[in-house]
């Protein structure tokens, strides 16, 4: 169990393209931390620099006290698991497991008593036997973290854990990663593309773009405060109402309604532009005039299950909003409707970036 | 055609009659719904030729292998039938003892530790690599394969000729005689170097079927070269190794254009099956006995096939 350190870790493959741009990241001992980002972001090849199958054009990799950087992947003591698990097809279940053990030149039986006692531990005892081939792919999974964890590395990588597998299983598997990891206590670093797993699963995010990282912070943290829009639009199952705005004397003027400066920001000058952040959950929608509230005509109205996702078109040309509205309120295309930001729930971005009070006021603010 | 003139009837019952017809055969249903007739049809052609030109071929050198036929002479005009008398004569013969000796050390050496072994450390070395250096040692390998025999032939000889030989200038060597001091060394490199293109190109694509993720399993393991070939690289592709040895093995084994470069000397020191084989049917004359040893050639060659082809086999059940 160990730390992971990255400083100035910049990787350019031979074709020019440059995956790291001198990366900083601090991943603490026994975190469950996420890379997320959408593809091409450089989060699966931060992944592989870690654990050696990549070799960084700058910077440095530590783990714990060592610095990696130069070690080849076998002597880094860190074990992934893969997207497609990796699963040798001809070897046993148990000799899959005990493969790491084989390699590291551990004698027979305490190999097999070791992959016994791994197997048992996610459920795997009566599968032994059986060749990856015959296994589901829940299973597959599960052997895969089990070579993993049979040689007790400092971390674990993991490689999109949950994409291979279907929808209904994917949830299961997920509350199962988060038990074990919780178990295990191994520093382990996972890459994504969905935002709601790494939401559900870290204990911190990097969220990811063009190689270089845009925010990194706890799943509320992110979520609530996003430092710039990428984020703000990127996390969220929907993404955050990002609308153009003026600040004006003692409040805001979004498409035409004076709303008041959120108390979450930082120090703004009247007549300056600035944009007027607020996801479509922390709006409340009322089809009376209220004050203090967005207005303009439903467009579309998209049923979400238990709720409903509400556009309106607002006037002028600052486009539209969008809205979260509970079962039984929805509108009909054609209505009128107000929103009302919750209090200490909208966001002021200038320049693309979060507009954030004083360092102190943010926890409260954040957490109100 | 024929059918064709002979369908009215039969076209008239077969909306009818199709479904207890189908009931009737059972085995070998009518999924094209062509009639037996008329499939048989698309078929002749192509089964004409394989008799024509590989059957009785096939057939014929079988009854001459038990005849005394001779290219010249009496028993050119009236060949006796001798029994198995050219298989005994043969299998008692040091002379076919000793080429059938000296084509095993031909197919092992150049096929199965030079061709294949070289064809797979090229393909091993070159896998990741992308660009100018693979495309350049990969053109010279197969330039080696797609030229002409007596051309390569030619170019064997020119290096490896004792007075004005490329080898000799190079290594300062004047007056050795490599065809001479070592005839089956000789043919065994030459072979190698013109065969080796096609394991290359074989363990190429074979080795693009091994999954990164798996090698990269191996490696955080801490595995070394040799530990990934044996558990990961080498169990994926066992299909492949067998495939290329099967047909290179059954190449090599027949394989004449050695006799351009030694014709089977010194002294029989590199007379090869397939070089004793012409020597005795074309240059001596005895095509009886010719045809005879042509036919062991043929058995050796299905057991060689036969032995590849269970492995194969045991592979599959395996899996």
């Amino acid at each position: 169990m160990a730390a992971i350190t990255m400083s100035g870790l910049t990787k350019v493959y031979p074709n020019g393209v440059r995956a790291l741009n001198a990366l900083d990241l601090q991943i603490a001992d026994g975190e469950f931390f996420a890379l997320l980002g959408p593809s091409g972001c450089g989060k699966t090849t931060l992944l592989r620099t870690i654990a050696g199958l990549e070799v960084a054009s700058g910077g440095t990799v530590q783990i714990g006290d060592t610095d990696v950087t130069g070690l080849p992947p076998g002597r880094r003591d860190v074990a992934m698991v893969f997207q497609d698990y990796a699963l040798f097809p001809h070897m046993s279940v148990r000799d899959n497991i005990a493969y790491p053990l084989r390699i590291k030149k551990v004698d027979r039986r305490t190999r097999h008593g070791k992959a016994a006692e791994t197997a048992d531990g996610l459920g795997l005892a009566e599968l032994l036997e059986r060749r990856p081939a015959q296994l589901s792919g829940g299973q597959q999974q599960r052997v895969a973290l089990a070579r993993a964890m049979a040689y007790t590395p400092q971390v674990f990588l993991l490689d999109e854990p949950l994409s291979n597998l279907d929808a209904r299983l994917r949830l299961e598997a997920r509350t199962f990663l988060k038990r074990l990891q919780r178990d295990l206590g191994v520093t382990t670093v996972f890459v994504t593309h969905d935002q709601a797993e790494a939401l559900a699963l870290a204990d911190r995010i990097a969220v990811m773009q063009g190689g270089r990282i845009r925010q990194v912070g706890t799943p509320v943290e992110v979520f609530r405060r996003p430092a710039n829009t990428f984020v703000a639009g990127f996390i969220g199952s929907t993404p955050m109402n990002l609308i153009p705005a003026t600040v004006r004397d003692g409040g805001i003027d979004v498409a035409g309604a004076v709303l008041p400066i959120p108390e979450t920001a930082g120090e703004v000058t009247p007549g300056e532009s600035i944009t007027y952040g607020v996801r479509p959950e922390y709006l409340d929608y009322s089809p009376a005039e209220r004050a203090g509230a967005l207005s303009g005509e439903v467009v579309v109205v998209e049923n979400l299950g238990s709720s409903s996702l509400v556009s309106l078109d607002l006037p002028g040309d600052a486009g539209t909003v969008q809205v979260v509205v509970p079962e039984g309120d929805e509108p009909q295309p054609g209505d009128r409707g107000w929103v009302v930001p919750k209090a200490g729930r909208a966001l002021l971005y200038r320049d693309d970036e979060l507009v954030a009070a004083p360092i102190p006021a943010q926890p409260a603010g954040a957490n109100r | 055609m024929v059918q064709a003139t002979s369908s009215p009837d039969t076209t008239s019952d077969v909306g009818t009659e199709a479904v207890p017809g189908a009931r009737h055969d059972g085995a070998s249903p009518d999924a094209a719904g062509l009639g037996r007739a008329r499939a048989a049809a698309f078929v002749v052609p192509s089964m004409v030729l394989i008799v024509l030109f590989l059957v009785l071929p096939a057939a014929w050198t079988i009854y001459l292998g038990v005849t005394n036929y001779r290219l010249t002479g009496l028993a050119a005009a009236h060949p006796e039938i001798v029994g198995l008398d050219n298989y005994t004569t043969a299998l008692g013969d040091d002379r076919f003892l000793t080429s059938l000796g000296l084509t095993l050390q031909f197919v092992l050496g150049s096929a199965v530790i030079g061709q294949a072994f070289l064809g797979f450390a090229i393909a091993w070395t070159l896998r990741d690599r992308r660009g100018p250096m693979r495309r350049v040692v990969e053109a010279f390998v197969l330039l080696a394969w797609i030229l002409p025999g007596s051309v390569v032939a030619f170019l064997w000889i020119a290096l490896l000729d004792r007075d004005a030989g490329t080898l000799n200038a190079v290594l300062h060597t004047p007056g050795a005689a490599w065809l001479l001091d070592h005839p089956m060394l000789s043919i065994i490199v030459f072979n190698t170097w013109r065969g080796t293109a096609f394991s290359m190109m074989l363990y190429s694509a074979a080795l693009g079927n091994v999954p990164p993720s798996h090698l990269e399993t191996a490696k955080l393991a801490g595995a070394n070269t040799w530990q990934q070939l044996r558990d990961v690289v080498f169990p994926r592709i066992r299909g492949h190794i067998l495939t290329n040895l099967l047909l290179i093995s059954l190449w090599t084994f027949n394989d004449f254009s050695p006799y351009l470069i030694t014709a089977g000397g010194p002294e029989q020191k590199s007379e090869i099956l397939a070089v004793y084989v012409y020597k005795v049917a074309l240059s001596g004359g005895q095509l009886g006995f010719g045809s005879a040893i042509s036919f062991l050639m043929l058995l050796i060659n299905l057991v060689l096939a036969l032995v590849y082809l269970r492995m194969l086999g045991r592979r599959k059940e395996e899996a």
